[in-house]
Protein backbone atom coordinates (compact mmCIF):
# COMPACT_ATOMS: atom_id res chain seq x y z
CA UNK A 1 0.00 0.00 0.00
CA UNK A 2 1.81 2.98 -0.78
CA UNK A 3 -0.88 5.21 -2.16
CA UNK A 4 -0.64 7.92 -4.79
CA UNK A 5 3.15 8.88 -3.57
CA UNK A 6 5.24 10.84 -5.66
CA UNK A 7 2.40 13.37 -6.70
CA UNK A 8 1.04 16.29 -4.88
CA UNK A 9 -2.17 15.60 -2.49
CA UNK A 10 -4.84 18.94 -2.50
CA UNK A 11 -6.08 17.58 0.76
CA UNK A 12 -2.73 16.89 2.72
CA UNK A 13 -1.39 20.26 1.44
CA UNK A 14 -4.65 21.84 2.44
CA UNK A 15 -4.03 20.75 5.85
CA UNK A 16 -0.25 21.24 5.75
CA UNK A 17 -0.46 25.22 5.08
CA UNK A 18 -3.24 26.16 7.79
CA UNK A 19 -0.83 24.56 10.36
CA UNK A 20 2.24 26.33 9.03
CA UNK A 21 0.48 29.61 8.42
CA UNK A 22 -0.90 29.23 12.47
CA UNK A 23 2.80 28.99 13.45
CA UNK A 24 4.00 31.68 11.85
CA UNK A 25 1.00 33.67 13.26
CA UNK A 26 2.73 32.52 16.72
CA UNK A 27 5.83 33.69 15.30
CA UNK A 28 4.54 37.10 14.20
CA UNK A 29 2.92 37.72 17.71
CA UNK A 30 6.07 36.52 18.88
CA UNK A 31 8.09 38.98 16.91
CA UNK A 32 6.07 41.44 18.54
CA UNK A 33 7.47 40.88 21.44
CA UNK A 34 11.36 40.54 20.79
CA UNK A 35 12.50 43.54 21.38
CA UNK A 36 15.81 42.84 23.59
CA UNK A 37 18.98 40.68 23.01
CA UNK A 38 17.60 38.98 25.87
CA UNK A 39 14.31 38.24 24.68
CA UNK A 40 15.42 36.92 21.50
CA UNK A 41 17.78 34.19 23.37
CA UNK A 42 15.68 33.45 26.44
CA UNK A 43 12.04 34.54 25.76
CA UNK A 44 12.41 37.39 28.59
CA UNK A 45 13.00 34.95 31.16
CA UNK A 46 9.13 34.59 30.62
CA UNK A 47 8.50 30.95 30.29
CA UNK A 48 7.46 28.54 33.27
CA UNK A 49 9.18 25.62 34.70
CA UNK A 50 6.17 23.61 32.90
CA UNK A 51 6.49 25.38 29.71
CA UNK A 52 9.66 24.95 29.51
CA UNK A 53 9.68 21.33 30.37
CA UNK A 54 6.98 20.85 27.59
CA UNK A 55 9.37 23.13 25.20
CA UNK A 56 11.96 20.49 26.02
CA UNK A 57 10.05 17.45 25.51
CA UNK A 58 8.89 19.18 22.03
CA UNK A 59 12.54 19.34 21.41
CA UNK A 60 13.20 15.43 21.52
CA UNK A 61 10.07 14.49 19.79
CA UNK A 62 12.18 16.38 17.22
CA UNK A 63 12.49 14.79 13.50
CA UNK A 64 14.87 12.49 15.40
CA UNK A 65 12.37 10.43 17.00
CA UNK A 66 9.19 11.18 15.13
CA UNK A 67 10.33 10.41 11.60
CA UNK A 68 13.66 8.77 12.54
CA UNK A 69 12.97 6.52 15.25
CA UNK A 70 9.36 5.70 13.73
CA UNK A 71 11.59 4.74 10.66
CA UNK A 72 14.10 2.77 12.33
CA UNK A 73 11.33 0.53 13.93
CA UNK A 74 9.40 0.06 11.08
CA UNK A 75 12.54 -1.06 9.03
CA UNK A 76 14.25 -2.72 11.71
CA UNK A 77 11.97 -3.44 14.64
CA UNK A 78 13.38 -3.98 17.80
CA UNK A 79 16.58 -3.13 17.05
CA UNK A 80 14.92 0.52 16.90
CA UNK A 81 13.61 0.07 19.85
CA UNK A 82 16.76 -0.59 21.44
CA UNK A 83 18.67 2.11 19.61
CA UNK A 84 15.77 4.67 20.96
CA UNK A 85 15.70 3.29 24.92
CA UNK A 86 19.56 5.09 24.22
CA UNK A 87 18.26 8.26 23.84
CA UNK A 88 15.90 8.40 26.37
CA UNK A 89 18.41 6.58 29.47
CA UNK A 90 20.69 10.22 28.92
CA UNK A 91 18.28 12.01 30.39
CA UNK A 92 18.17 10.86 33.98
CA UNK A 93 21.45 10.49 34.13
CA UNK A 94 21.80 14.08 32.98
CA UNK A 95 19.16 15.32 35.31
CA UNK A 96 21.00 13.87 38.18
CA UNK A 97 24.21 14.98 37.69
CA UNK A 98 24.31 17.94 35.42
CA UNK A 99 21.23 19.67 35.98
CA UNK A 100 21.18 20.72 39.28
CA UNK A 101 24.85 21.72 39.61
CA UNK A 102 23.69 24.13 36.27
CA UNK A 103 21.06 25.64 37.61
CA UNK A 104 22.24 26.36 40.84
CA UNK A 105 25.60 27.88 39.04
CA UNK A 106 22.73 30.26 37.50
CA UNK A 107 24.54 30.40 34.32
CA UNK A 108 23.59 31.22 30.89
CA UNK A 109 25.31 29.29 27.97
CA UNK A 110 27.70 26.27 28.30
CA UNK A 111 30.49 28.45 27.90
CA UNK A 112 29.41 30.45 30.69
CA UNK A 113 29.15 27.34 32.82
CA UNK A 114 32.64 25.88 31.97
CA UNK A 115 34.64 29.58 31.87
CA UNK A 116 32.80 30.20 35.17
CA UNK A 117 36.53 29.97 37.15
CA UNK A 118 38.66 29.42 34.45
CA UNK A 119 40.06 32.73 31.94
CA UNK A 120 37.14 33.87 30.03
CA UNK A 121 38.25 34.52 26.36
CA UNK A 122 40.39 31.08 25.05
CA UNK A 123 37.41 29.48 26.94
CA UNK A 124 34.47 31.05 25.21
CA UNK A 125 36.61 30.47 21.48
CA UNK A 126 36.44 27.23 22.21
CA UNK A 127 33.58 26.37 23.01
CA UNK A 128 31.87 28.36 20.48
CA UNK A 129 33.33 26.37 18.21
CA UNK A 130 32.85 23.24 19.57
CA UNK A 131 28.85 24.42 19.62
CA UNK A 132 28.61 25.41 15.88
CA UNK A 133 30.04 22.03 14.91
CA UNK A 134 27.00 20.17 16.99
CA UNK A 135 24.45 22.75 15.77
CA UNK A 136 25.71 22.40 11.82
CA UNK A 137 25.34 18.53 12.63
CA UNK A 138 22.03 18.74 14.41
CA UNK A 139 20.49 20.84 11.50
CA UNK A 140 21.41 18.46 9.06
CA UNK A 141 19.31 16.23 10.66
CA UNK A 142 16.04 18.34 10.94
CA UNK A 143 16.79 19.46 7.09
CA UNK A 144 16.70 15.75 5.88
CA UNK A 145 14.19 15.10 7.76
CA UNK A 146 12.23 18.02 6.22
CA UNK A 147 13.35 17.80 2.88
CA UNK A 148 11.68 14.17 2.09
CA UNK A 149 8.53 15.56 3.93
CA UNK A 150 8.07 18.03 1.73
CA UNK A 151 9.36 16.08 -1.61
CA UNK A 152 6.81 13.48 -0.14
CA UNK A 153 3.75 16.00 0.13
CA UNK A 154 4.13 18.40 -3.19
CA UNK A 155 6.06 15.76 -5.46
CA UNK A 156 8.82 18.07 -5.80
CA UNK A 157 13.01 16.59 -6.12
CA UNK A 158 14.42 16.61 -2.79
CA UNK A 159 16.89 19.80 -3.16
CA UNK A 160 14.11 21.87 -4.20
CA UNK A 161 12.66 20.98 -1.34
CA UNK A 162 15.73 21.70 0.69
CA UNK A 163 16.22 25.06 -0.73
CA UNK A 164 12.54 25.96 0.14
CA UNK A 165 12.80 24.67 3.56
CA UNK A 166 15.79 26.84 4.44
CA UNK A 167 14.30 29.58 3.47
CA UNK A 168 11.04 29.05 5.30
CA UNK A 169 12.64 28.37 8.38
CA UNK A 170 15.60 31.37 8.22
CA UNK A 171 12.59 33.58 8.26
CA UNK A 172 10.55 32.25 11.13
CA UNK A 173 13.68 32.29 13.26
CA UNK A 174 15.13 35.37 12.09
CA UNK A 175 11.72 37.00 12.86
CA UNK A 176 10.45 35.20 16.03
CA UNK A 177 13.27 34.37 18.11
CA UNK A 178 13.51 32.32 21.80
CA UNK A 179 9.63 33.35 22.39
CA UNK A 180 8.23 31.59 19.09
CA UNK A 181 10.18 28.81 19.60
CA UNK A 182 9.21 28.23 22.80
CA UNK A 183 5.15 28.35 21.68
CA UNK A 184 5.42 26.17 18.74
CA UNK A 185 7.23 23.64 21.09
CA UNK A 186 4.73 23.53 23.56
CA UNK A 187 1.94 23.45 20.97
CA UNK A 188 3.89 20.27 19.46
CA UNK A 189 4.68 18.19 22.55
CA UNK A 190 0.64 18.58 23.53
CA UNK A 191 -0.18 16.83 19.77
CA UNK A 192 2.54 14.35 19.37
CA UNK A 193 3.37 12.73 23.16
CA UNK A 194 2.60 9.33 22.98
CA UNK A 195 3.36 8.53 19.11
CA UNK A 196 6.66 7.29 17.49
CA UNK A 197 6.71 3.42 18.43
CA UNK A 198 3.01 2.83 18.14
CA UNK A 199 3.26 5.00 14.31
CA UNK A 200 6.55 2.88 13.58
CA UNK A 201 5.52 -0.29 14.96
CA UNK A 202 2.15 -0.18 12.55
CA UNK A 203 3.67 1.46 9.63
CA UNK A 204 5.94 -1.57 9.13
CA UNK A 205 2.76 -3.89 9.35
CA UNK A 206 0.18 -1.53 7.51
CA UNK A 207 2.79 -0.16 4.47
CA UNK A 208 5.76 -2.85 4.90
CA UNK A 209 9.40 -1.93 4.56
CA UNK A 210 9.72 -1.87 1.16
CA UNK A 211 7.13 0.64 0.41
CA UNK A 212 9.00 2.67 3.43
CA UNK A 213 12.61 1.97 1.53
CA UNK A 214 10.62 2.93 -1.72
CA UNK A 215 9.91 6.62 -0.87
CA UNK A 216 13.25 7.05 1.16
CA UNK A 217 15.99 4.55 2.01
CA UNK A 218 16.75 6.16 5.36
CA UNK A 219 13.40 5.20 6.59
CA UNK A 220 12.35 8.56 7.30
CA UNK A 221 8.99 8.55 6.06
CA UNK A 222 7.56 5.65 7.93
CA UNK A 223 5.20 7.74 10.22
CA UNK A 224 3.54 9.91 8.01
CA UNK A 225 3.18 6.96 5.18
CA UNK A 226 1.45 5.05 7.86
CA UNK A 227 -0.78 8.57 8.31
CA UNK A 228 -1.51 8.25 4.97
CA UNK A 229 -2.45 4.61 4.67
CA UNK A 230 -4.88 5.01 8.02
CA UNK A 231 -6.49 8.14 7.47
CA UNK A 232 -6.25 9.54 3.87
CA UNK A 233 -4.55 11.92 2.38
CA UNK A 234 -6.19 14.76 4.87
CA UNK A 235 -4.53 12.57 8.09
CA UNK A 236 -1.46 12.41 5.72
CA UNK A 237 -0.57 16.10 5.46
CA UNK A 238 -1.89 16.72 9.54
CA UNK A 239 0.61 14.20 10.21
CA UNK A 240 3.00 15.84 7.75
CA UNK A 241 2.27 19.53 9.13
CA UNK A 242 3.10 18.24 13.02
CA UNK A 243 6.62 16.54 12.12
CA UNK A 244 7.31 20.05 9.73
CA UNK A 245 6.49 22.19 13.00
CA UNK A 246 8.30 20.11 14.74
CA UNK A 247 11.18 20.35 12.45
CA UNK A 248 10.77 24.50 12.12
CA UNK A 249 10.73 25.01 15.78
CA UNK A 250 13.65 22.59 16.27
CA UNK A 251 15.46 24.55 13.83
CA UNK A 252 14.53 27.78 15.16
CA UNK A 253 15.83 26.39 18.74
CA UNK A 254 19.22 25.21 17.20
CA UNK A 255 19.96 28.10 14.92
CA UNK A 256 19.54 30.80 18.26
CA UNK A 257 21.97 28.30 20.21
CA UNK A 258 24.47 28.71 16.94
CA UNK A 259 23.84 32.50 16.60
CA UNK A 260 24.36 32.87 20.38
CA UNK A 261 27.50 30.97 20.50
CA UNK A 262 28.77 33.28 17.80
CA UNK A 263 26.95 36.59 18.84
CA UNK A 264 27.09 36.40 23.01
CA UNK A 265 30.44 34.25 23.21
CA UNK A 266 32.87 35.21 20.59
CA UNK A 267 31.45 38.87 19.40
CA UNK A 268 30.39 40.39 22.51
CA UNK A 269 33.11 38.69 25.05
CA UNK A 270 36.20 38.31 22.29
CA UNK A 271 35.33 40.62 19.67
CA UNK A 272 34.34 43.24 21.17
CA UNK A 273 36.28 42.63 24.88
CA UNK A 274 32.82 42.19 27.05
CA UNK A 275 30.73 44.95 25.57
CA UNK A 276 28.51 45.73 22.43
CA UNK A 277 25.31 47.53 22.23
CA UNK A 278 22.22 45.64 21.99
CA UNK A 279 21.38 46.61 18.83
CA UNK A 280 24.42 44.99 17.55
CA UNK A 281 24.53 42.15 19.22
CA UNK A 282 21.01 41.05 17.38
CA UNK A 283 22.36 42.46 14.35
CA UNK A 284 25.42 39.58 14.77
CA UNK A 285 23.02 37.29 15.92
CA UNK A 286 20.63 37.49 12.52
CA UNK A 287 23.95 37.37 10.72
CA UNK A 288 25.05 33.80 12.22
CA UNK A 289 21.57 32.33 11.44
CA UNK A 290 21.98 33.23 7.64
CA UNK A 291 24.92 31.08 7.77
CA UNK A 292 23.77 28.37 9.38
CA UNK A 293 21.00 28.56 7.13
CA UNK A 294 22.82 28.19 3.97
CA UNK A 295 25.52 25.57 5.71
CA UNK A 296 22.58 23.48 6.61
CA UNK A 297 20.96 23.56 2.97
CA UNK A 298 24.07 22.27 1.46
CA UNK A 299 24.66 20.02 4.01
CA UNK A 300 21.04 18.66 3.93
CA UNK A 301 21.44 17.79 0.36
CA UNK A 302 24.89 16.24 0.92
CA UNK A 303 23.32 13.84 3.72
CA UNK A 304 20.02 12.85 1.32
CA UNK A 305 19.15 9.17 2.30
CA UNK A 306 20.16 9.13 5.53
CA UNK A 307 17.95 8.37 8.67
CA UNK A 308 17.40 10.81 11.14
CA UNK A 309 17.67 9.61 14.53
CA UNK A 310 21.27 8.50 13.06
CA UNK A 311 21.86 11.66 11.98
CA UNK A 312 21.32 12.88 15.66
CA UNK A 313 23.01 10.36 17.23
CA UNK A 314 26.36 11.88 15.44
CA UNK A 315 25.36 15.45 16.79
CA UNK A 316 24.91 14.08 20.15
CA UNK A 317 28.53 12.34 19.60
CA UNK A 318 30.06 15.18 18.55
CA UNK A 319 28.07 17.57 21.53
CA UNK A 320 29.70 14.60 24.02
CA UNK A 321 32.78 14.80 22.48
CA UNK A 322 33.13 18.77 22.52
CA UNK A 323 31.10 19.75 25.32
CA UNK A 324 30.42 16.68 27.86
CA UNK A 325 34.57 16.21 29.38
CA UNK A 326 34.86 20.19 29.53
CA UNK A 327 31.63 20.73 31.53
CA UNK A 328 31.96 17.73 33.86
CA UNK A 329 35.76 18.69 34.81
CA UNK A 330 34.87 21.87 35.41
CA UNK A 331 32.29 21.63 37.71
CA UNK A 332 33.81 18.21 39.32
CA UNK A 333 37.98 18.39 38.83
CA UNK A 334 39.75 20.70 40.97
CA UNK A 335 43.35 20.79 39.16
CA UNK A 336 41.16 21.80 35.67
CA UNK A 337 42.63 24.42 33.53
CA UNK A 338 41.91 27.02 30.95
CA UNK A 339 44.30 25.42 28.58
CA UNK A 340 42.98 21.49 29.82
CA UNK A 341 39.50 23.08 28.84
CA UNK A 342 40.65 24.25 25.46
CA UNK A 343 42.76 21.23 24.28
CA UNK A 344 39.41 18.75 25.53
CA UNK A 345 37.04 21.13 23.39
CA UNK A 346 39.06 21.18 20.30
CA UNK A 347 40.50 17.90 20.52
CA UNK A 348 36.70 16.64 21.18
CA UNK A 349 35.27 18.35 18.28
CA UNK A 350 37.83 17.36 15.60
CA UNK A 351 38.64 14.08 16.06
CA UNK A 352 34.34 13.51 16.10
CA UNK A 353 34.28 15.40 12.85
CA UNK A 354 37.31 13.61 11.24
CA UNK A 355 35.99 9.91 13.04
CA UNK A 356 32.73 11.10 11.26
CA UNK A 357 34.39 11.70 7.64
CA UNK A 358 36.46 8.56 8.00
CA UNK A 359 33.53 6.43 8.75
CA UNK A 360 31.47 4.76 6.38
CA UNK A 361 28.51 6.95 6.30
CA UNK A 362 30.79 9.54 4.40
CA UNK A 363 33.52 7.01 2.56
CA UNK A 364 30.77 4.37 2.05
CA UNK A 365 27.94 6.34 1.32
CA UNK A 366 28.66 9.78 0.26
CA UNK A 367 32.11 9.18 -1.91
CA UNK A 368 31.33 5.60 -2.76
CA UNK A 369 34.39 4.06 -1.68
CA UNK A 370 34.51 0.11 -0.85
CA UNK A 371 35.63 0.56 2.55
CA UNK A 372 36.48 3.07 5.09
CA UNK A 373 39.60 3.64 7.35
CA UNK A 374 37.41 3.64 10.50
CA UNK A 375 34.77 1.57 10.93
CA UNK A 376 32.48 2.46 13.57
CA UNK A 377 29.56 4.82 12.45
CA UNK A 378 29.37 6.96 15.51
CA UNK A 379 32.51 8.11 16.96
CA UNK A 380 31.72 8.49 20.27
CA UNK A 381 33.15 5.22 21.92
CA UNK A 382 36.62 6.71 20.81
CA UNK A 383 36.19 10.50 21.36
CA UNK A 384 34.45 11.22 24.01
CA UNK A 385 37.18 9.28 26.61
CA UNK A 386 40.15 10.91 23.99
CA UNK A 387 38.53 14.25 25.13
CA UNK A 388 38.56 13.73 28.92
CA UNK A 389 41.90 11.89 28.65
CA UNK A 390 43.60 15.14 26.39
CA UNK A 391 41.66 17.98 28.83
CA UNK A 392 42.99 16.19 32.11
CA UNK A 393 46.60 15.00 30.55
CA UNK A 394 46.75 19.39 29.39
CA UNK A 395 45.66 20.54 33.24
CA UNK A 396 48.33 18.37 35.03
CA UNK A 397 51.02 19.69 32.82
CA UNK A 398 50.35 23.29 32.94
CA UNK A 399 48.75 24.57 36.27
CA UNK A 400 46.70 26.80 36.91
CA UNK A 401 46.74 28.38 40.50
CA UNK A 402 43.51 30.55 40.09
CA UNK A 403 41.40 28.17 38.38
CA UNK A 404 42.18 25.59 41.34
CA UNK A 405 41.72 28.21 43.97
CA UNK A 406 37.92 29.08 42.95
CA UNK A 407 36.93 25.45 42.79
CA UNK A 408 35.77 25.54 46.72
CA UNK A 409 33.43 28.58 45.28
CA UNK A 410 32.45 26.59 42.50
CA UNK A 411 31.44 23.48 44.69
CA UNK A 412 29.58 25.47 46.96
CA UNK A 413 27.41 26.98 44.79
CA UNK A 414 26.73 23.83 42.38
CA UNK A 415 24.88 22.06 45.67
CA UNK A 416 23.73 25.18 47.00
CA UNK A 417 22.98 27.78 44.47
CA UNK A 418 24.25 31.44 44.33
CA UNK A 419 22.63 33.19 47.62
CA UNK A 420 23.93 31.29 50.75
CA UNK A 421 27.64 33.22 49.32
CA UNK A 422 26.66 35.94 51.91
CA UNK A 423 26.36 33.42 54.77
CA UNK B 1 27.56 30.37 61.59
CA UNK B 2 30.01 27.29 61.57
CA UNK B 3 26.20 25.17 62.74
CA UNK B 4 24.52 26.66 59.77
CA UNK B 5 27.59 25.92 57.37
CA UNK B 6 28.02 22.21 58.55
CA UNK B 7 24.12 21.63 57.71
CA UNK B 8 24.27 23.18 54.37
CA UNK B 9 27.73 20.82 53.79
CA UNK B 10 25.26 17.89 55.02
CA UNK B 11 22.79 18.51 53.00
CA UNK B 12 25.31 18.95 49.73
CA UNK B 13 26.45 14.92 50.72
CA UNK B 14 23.00 14.21 50.79
CA UNK B 15 22.52 15.76 47.22
CA UNK B 16 25.32 14.24 45.56
CA UNK B 17 24.54 10.58 47.89
CA UNK B 18 21.03 10.59 46.37
CA UNK B 19 22.62 11.68 42.49
CA UNK B 20 25.01 9.30 42.35
CA UNK B 21 22.71 6.76 43.76
CA UNK B 22 20.07 7.35 41.08
CA UNK B 23 22.68 7.58 38.47
CA UNK B 24 24.02 3.90 39.70
CA UNK B 25 20.16 2.38 39.51
CA UNK B 26 19.63 3.75 36.10
CA UNK B 27 23.43 2.66 34.98
CA UNK B 28 22.32 -0.63 35.83
CA UNK B 29 18.77 -1.14 34.56
CA UNK B 30 19.93 0.06 31.39
CA UNK B 31 23.59 -1.85 30.91
CA UNK B 32 21.45 -5.03 32.33
CA UNK B 33 19.10 -4.75 29.57
CA UNK B 34 22.03 -4.52 27.17
CA UNK B 35 23.86 -7.35 28.39
CA UNK B 36 20.60 -9.15 27.55
CA UNK B 37 19.92 -8.13 24.46
CA UNK B 38 23.93 -8.78 23.59
CA UNK B 39 23.97 -12.44 25.45
CA UNK B 40 20.63 -13.42 26.35
CA UNK B 41 18.33 -13.17 22.96
CA UNK B 42 16.44 -16.40 23.17
CA UNK B 43 15.19 -15.42 26.61
CA UNK B 44 13.91 -12.02 25.23
CA UNK B 45 12.85 -13.44 22.10
CA UNK B 46 10.09 -15.43 24.49
CA UNK B 47 6.68 -14.42 23.72
CA UNK B 48 4.33 -13.44 26.57
CA UNK B 49 1.26 -12.99 24.79
CA UNK B 50 1.39 -13.44 21.13
CA UNK B 51 2.90 -10.40 19.36
CA UNK B 52 4.63 -9.40 22.72
CA UNK B 53 8.15 -10.70 23.33
CA UNK B 54 10.16 -10.75 26.81
CA UNK B 55 12.46 -7.99 24.99
CA UNK B 56 9.48 -5.72 24.25
CA UNK B 57 8.72 -5.15 27.67
CA UNK B 58 11.38 -4.87 29.38
CA UNK B 59 12.46 -2.10 27.29
CA UNK B 60 9.72 -0.21 28.14
CA UNK B 61 9.72 -1.04 31.27
CA UNK B 62 13.58 0.83 31.13
CA UNK B 63 11.36 3.59 30.01
CA UNK B 64 9.28 3.75 32.79
CA UNK B 65 11.81 2.48 35.69
CA UNK B 66 13.89 6.09 33.97
CA UNK B 67 10.43 7.97 34.95
CA UNK B 68 10.50 6.26 38.35
CA UNK B 69 13.98 7.45 39.47
CA UNK B 70 13.25 11.09 38.26
CA UNK B 71 10.02 10.94 40.50
CA UNK B 72 12.28 9.95 43.11
CA UNK B 73 14.68 13.06 42.67
CA UNK B 74 12.64 15.69 41.83
CA UNK B 75 10.18 14.88 45.13
CA UNK B 76 13.10 14.46 47.18
CA UNK B 77 14.65 18.01 45.65
CA UNK B 78 11.16 19.66 45.64
CA UNK B 79 10.09 18.44 49.76
CA UNK B 80 13.44 18.27 51.33
CA UNK B 81 16.76 19.79 49.32
CA UNK B 82 14.71 23.22 48.23
CA UNK B 83 12.90 23.56 51.48
CA UNK B 84 15.96 22.85 53.84
CA UNK B 85 18.17 25.78 51.08
CA UNK B 86 15.32 28.61 51.57
CA UNK B 87 15.21 28.13 55.30
CA UNK B 88 19.20 28.53 55.61
CA UNK B 89 19.00 31.09 53.65
CA UNK B 90 16.93 33.59 55.54
CA UNK B 91 18.03 36.31 57.30
CA UNK B 92 20.43 35.56 60.29
CA UNK B 93 18.53 38.11 62.48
Amino acid sequence: VTGSLGGAHPAAVAWFLLFVAATLGITWWAARRTRSAEHFYTAGRSVTGLQNGLALAGDYMSAASFLGIAGLVALSGFDGLIYSIGFLVGWPVVMFLVAEPLRNLGRYTFADVVAYRLRQVPVRIAAAFGTLAVVTFYLIAQMVGAGNLIKLLFGIRYETAIVAVGVVMMAYVLFGGMLATTWVQIVKAALLIGGAFVLGFGAMVIVGPDGIRAIDKGGNMAAPLLAEAVGGTGFLGFIAAVAFATILAVVAGLTLSGAAALSHDVWVNVVRGGEAPEREQLVVARAATLLGGVASVALGIVFKGENVAYMVGLAFAIAASANFPALVLSIFWKPFTTRGAQASMIVGTVSALLLIFLSPTIQEGVLGRASAPFPLRNPGLVTIPLAFVVGMAVSLLWPEREAAERFAEVQRRVHLGPETDES
Amino acid sequence: MSEKQRALEALARAQWRLALGLTAAMMAIYFGFTLLVAWAKPLLARQLVPGLSLGILLGALVIVSAWALIWVYVRWANSHYDATVASLREPRS
